[in-house]
């Protein structure tokens, strides 16, 4: 593999990707010790698409999510206690309450707020494309969304429409090749999501998405052809995700996928992968490696106790943020 | 004051022209805008004074109403263009879910300044996909505002503040009203949502009504004169935030109360309207409230079926004879 | 039988009209191999097979338009969508195309077609996936609504809705289905349009429906106790309305409350609340009243929702605003 990555930015990546596992796995936890209601779609060994797509972004760039987002949100910036407190329900968290798991978004960090409606979010990515065409800027967003929205009608309206105006948005589909229980395979009649970008002729490539460097390099470029007007781009990132389709899939999605299948993609896992890799390259020394998980352990701790100790919200607060 | 008569499409144009020129953010975006002018003719000569400002659409009714969340979110003022108030359906997990939720699900972060304008309403021979007034949905989804006037004088001072609002707007203008003229003036002004107008008063009944079923309360109030029958007609021209104040006045002033509009009775805007005013002014009542309204189908095609199915004149007058207790003549 | 879960209520009425009826089918997301979010359609595949079990893509307009086109063309069509708050992905489809075909095309049709959907708040599941959009619906011409509260209500109006051939929209409120009852093993239908008076009593009226019928009875025993006497009428079917049954009722109390978890404004409760008025002025002795959710999106945060989502304690304040008044 030849690189361009600086060494500074490869020990960022990991630490983002050390912090999303964490992040979600300190999640878990506290769902199952009833701290935070409703579901989490974990997206534990998805964290390659997460860091190698926001990395190339600025902060000013947007984002689009999708309700697996935890990870998107920590790779494009979010403060971990104002995350964490919205996952407990708190008045801190980033939205004071009301969003959740779910709908995490931070809009001065260019987290434009993640949907629980499969496909929703692709024409918003597209209305803040025209934005930035309007307005003369040169950012860009990246618009996340599951290997299930492909198959919605937003899918076909978005790319479309993103083609014909050349609009800085890529599309980054996080293909973990399930659409809660339906396999992508029984779902699409095309061998690759990528093979659609031929009806919008748009440039579209399946990439594997459990290879940072490799998500970040196709992202960087797209990135680049969006910032000079050169329009979409369609990615296809292939993963996996081990824990199921969310908190509540039993036996972490064994009801319809092989154990075989399962270990087989846990034995791909992005962090095993990219740490391997930086020890090669002796980017990362054991050292090195020390120091980043405790300073990750300590900040997810530190935004648990911030959660914690935040007070929920006066239940009239639930009249308020309807009308500006 | 310096008034011109114009029609509510001339009203409508002008409003938006001049709030594009007063703010670079406003941008309009919808189906056939540049070469048709809007599928009523509307939007001519805007997309000549403004370039680049007037987007044409593919027909993907979800993908416009979402991109126009999406430039809302980012810092414009977009106004979308729908075509029909029907085509709110092929949206409506946009118009429901995305953008009159996003503010409040995200905890008061974002701004959205976005119009959505869509014509309603029956009387053209449309039939069922062409026809509808589907405003109560828009009332009863939180977060959303929801404008309807009749005259050109009131559509222009809303457009204006609709597009100056950071809330979103559905607003929906009757298909049969668009040639209709009134008195403009040619000064600079506003009217601010969630205010009511009487267009006539009166002492008898208070008949509540917006969008062209103004035209018809103003005609029936007209000929009820006649019979010495005194109707004061309050139009809502903003639906919600609703004028409680302006209604509550009216009805504790005649004790009588009928309600019209084209949408279909059943769960209709009249059925909150009715219910908000036996909860908070039950002893004023001296008669039941009733409602007028289109019968329970689909806007049929054949011009008979369709006057039969929509409400006009006639069925005012004689629900108001109805609520007076009187035999009509 | 004993008593059996809401969930396999469902289940055994729809095993039992696939079983009677070759041409009965069900169509929606995660309905196959993963038996349906809540595990309403467990075994149907296997039982069934792949042709009328079909497990979709994520494609709601897809799901309800294919549906009325197999329901258009003699297959008895039960689809399945995820959340009610998806149906706004099939807005079209549902409210232009099934809603109105028939009318359309000069009632040359009929449309076998169940949308089963599930709704409702209570578990955290935030703005887009608690909601109770019943009165959407309700407001469409063409459209008959469903909404049992208990097992044997559900079996009994499951039956219809499959037996009926007008759209039928079924919707399931997420805190029923893990609820018991008794449901005996005879086929029995319960008519579409058909109240149940759930509990008799004298003094207020209070209509309702769904998941909110059990908060009601709550509440009712709670007010029993402190001597008031309530009558709770579960309407079952919101479309067509029973409009006699409340009647009736309201004729013998002079009062009336009604109760339900959709947002209040131009909720159900306001044509109910309506209609009453205009059926019944001179019987009633009080206002109307509603107890509804607040007109704001579903939060997440537990003490938001339960701001947000009435429960038995302003069930019991609604009742004492309609008693206040001589």
């Amino acid at each position: 593999m030849v690189h361009s990555i600086d060494p500074t930015l490869h020990l960022k990546m990991y630490e983002q990707m050390i912090t999303i596992r964490s992040f979600e796995e300190r999640a878990i936890e506290l769902f199952e010790h009833n701290l935070i209601r409703g579901n989490i779609h974990p997206c534990i060994g998805q964290e390659a698409v997460s860091v190698g797509v926001c990395s190339p972004l600025r902060r000013e760039d947007y984002m689009v999510n999708t309700h697996r987002g935890h990870g998107n949100c920590i790779a494009k910036g979010a403060d971990l206690k104002r995350m964490m407190a919205e996952l407990l329900g708190k008045s801190t968290g980033y939205c004071k309450g009301k969003g959740g798991s779910m709908h995490i978004a931070d809009f001065e960090g260019g987290n434009l707020g993640a949907n629980g409606i499969v496909g929703a979010g692709l024409p918003i990515a597209v209305g803040a494309g025209i934005s930035i065409q309007i307005r003369g800027t040169d950012q860009v967003v990246a618009c996340f969304f599951g290997d299930g929205a492909v198959n919605q009608g937003t899918f076909h309206e978005s790319l479309n429409m993103a083609a014909i105006w050349k609009l800085p948005v890529i599309f980054v589909c996080e293909n973990n090749q399930y659409a809660l229980s339906t396999p992508i395979r029984e779902a699409i009649s095309v061998s690759r999501i990528s093979d659609r970008a031929l009806a919008y002729g748009i440039p579209g490539m399946t990439i594997d998405g459990n290879d940072v460097i490799e998500v970040y390099k196709q992202m960087k470029e797209a990135v680049e052809r969006a910032r000079t007007g050169k329009g979409p781009t369609l990615l296809d990132c292939v993963t996996y995700r081990f824990f199921g389709h969310f908190t509540g899939d039993p036996g972490r999605g064994i009801t319809y996928r092989s154990r075989e299948e399962m270990e087989e993609w846990m034995g791909r896992c992005p962090i095993k992968r990219f740490r391997e890799y930086l020890f090669r390259e002796k980017i990362l020394t054991e050292e090195t490696e020390k120091g980043i998980l405790a300073k990750v352990k300590t900040s997810i701790e530190e935004a648990v106790q911030f959660a914690m100790e935040s007070p929920f919200p006066l239940p009239e607060e639930a009249t308020q943020d309807l009308f500006y | 004051m310096n008034l011109r008569e114009l029609t509510n499409t001339e009203a409508m144009a002008e409003a938006l022209r001049e709030e594009m020129i007063r703010d670079p953010s406003v941008f309009i975006i919808g189906e056939d805008l540049v070469a048709h002018g809007g599928i009523f003719g509307q939007f001519i000569g805007l997309p000549q004074a403004f370039p680049g400002r007037v987007i044409d659409t593919p027909i993907s009714e979800t993908a416009i109403v979402g991109a126009g969340l999406g430039a809302a979110l980012t810092g414009m003022r977009p106004f979308v263009d729908l075509h029909f108030a029907d085509f709110t359906t092929c949206a409506m997990d946009e118009i429901v879910n995305q953008v009159a939720k996003i503010r409040y699900m995200f905890g008061g972060q974002a701004k959205i300044p976005l119009v959505i304008w869509a014509p309603d309403g029956a009387g053209l021979s449309a039939a069922a996909h062409h026809s509808q007034s589907l405003e109560a949905w828009f009332i009863h989804t939180p977060g959303l505002k929801v404008v309807s006037p009749c005259f050109p004088y009131d559509v222009k001072g809303l457009i204006k503040a609709s597009i100056r609002s950071d809330d979103p707007i559905i607003f929906f203008m009757h298909k049969k009203i668009f040639s209709s003229k009134g008195p403009v003036p040619a000064e600079e002004y506003l009217i601010p949502l969630g205010k009511a107008e009487i267009k006539r008063k009166g002492k008898d009944v208070t008949l509540i009504a917006y969008s062209i079923m103004v035209l018809h309360a103003l005609e029936a109030a007209k000929e009820l004169e006649k019979e010495g029958i005194d109707v004061e007609v309050l139009d809502l021209r903003t639906l919600w935030p609703m004028d409680w104040e302006s209604i509550a006045e009216s009805v504790t002033k005649t004790h009588r109360v009928l309600i019209a509009h084209e949408a279909c009775v059943t769960c209709g805007f009249g059925a909150e309207i009715s219910a908000r005013i036996q909860e908070e002014l039950f002893d004023e009542l001296d008669a039941p409230i009733l409602r007028v309204g289109a019968y329970r189908v689909p806007i049929p095609f054949s011009p008979p079926l369709e006057r039969f199915v929509i409400p006009g004149k006639e069925s005012l007058i004689k629900s108001i004879y109805k609520i007076l207790g009187k035999e009509m003549n | 039988m004993p008593e059996v879960s809401f969930v396999e209520s469902l289940r055994m009425t729809l095993r039992e009209e696939m079983q009677k009826d070759p041409l009965v089918m069900l169509i929606g997301e995660d309905i196959g191999r993963y038996g349906g979010i809540f595990g309403v359609t467990k075994g149907l595949l296997e039982e069934f097979g792949p042709y009328r079990v079909r497990n979709t893509p994520i494609s709601e307009s897809a799901i309800i338009g294919s549906a009325l086109g197999a329901a258009m063309t003699g297959i008895r069509t039960i689809a399945e969508i995820m959340y009610i708050d998806f149906t706004t992905c099939a807005m079209d489809q549902i409210v232009n195309q099934v809603a109105k075909i028939r009318y359309m095309s000069g009632g040359k049709m009929k449309i076998p077609l169940v949308i089963r959907t599930q709704c409702g708040g209570g578990r955290g599941n935030a703005a887009q996936h608690s909601q109770s959009l019943e009165a959407l619906f309700f407001h469409i011409p063409g459209l008959k609504v469903v909404m049992p509260s208990t097992p044997y209500d559900a079996r009994g109006l499951l039956k219809a809705s499959i037996h009926d051939d007008n759209p039928v929209i079924f919707i399931e409120h997420k805190l029923l289905y893990a609820t018991k009852g008794y449901v005996p093993e005879e086929e029995y239908i319960i008519p579409l349009g058909q109240a149940e008076i759930k509990k008799k009593g004298r003094e207020v009226t209070i209509i309702t429906f769904s998941y909110m019928v059990w908060k009601t009875l709550r509440a009712a025993q709670q007010l029993e106790k402190e001597g008031v006497d309530v009558e709770v009428v579960d309407l079952r079917t919101l479309y067509p309305l029973d409009l006699e049954t409340i009647l009736q009722s309201v004729r013998k109390t002079n009062r009336a409350l009604i109760v339900h978890e959709g947002c209040r404004r131009n909720g159900i409760g306001a044509e109910i609340a309506c209609r009453i008025q205009e059926e019944a002025f001179d019987y009633l002795d009080a206002p109307v009243e509603r107890v509804a959710a607040m007109d704001v999106p579903i939060p997440y945060s537990e003490p938001l929702e339960k701001a947000v989502i009435p429960d038995e304690e302003d069930i019991i304040q609604g009742v004492k605003r309609v008693l206040s008044r001589n």
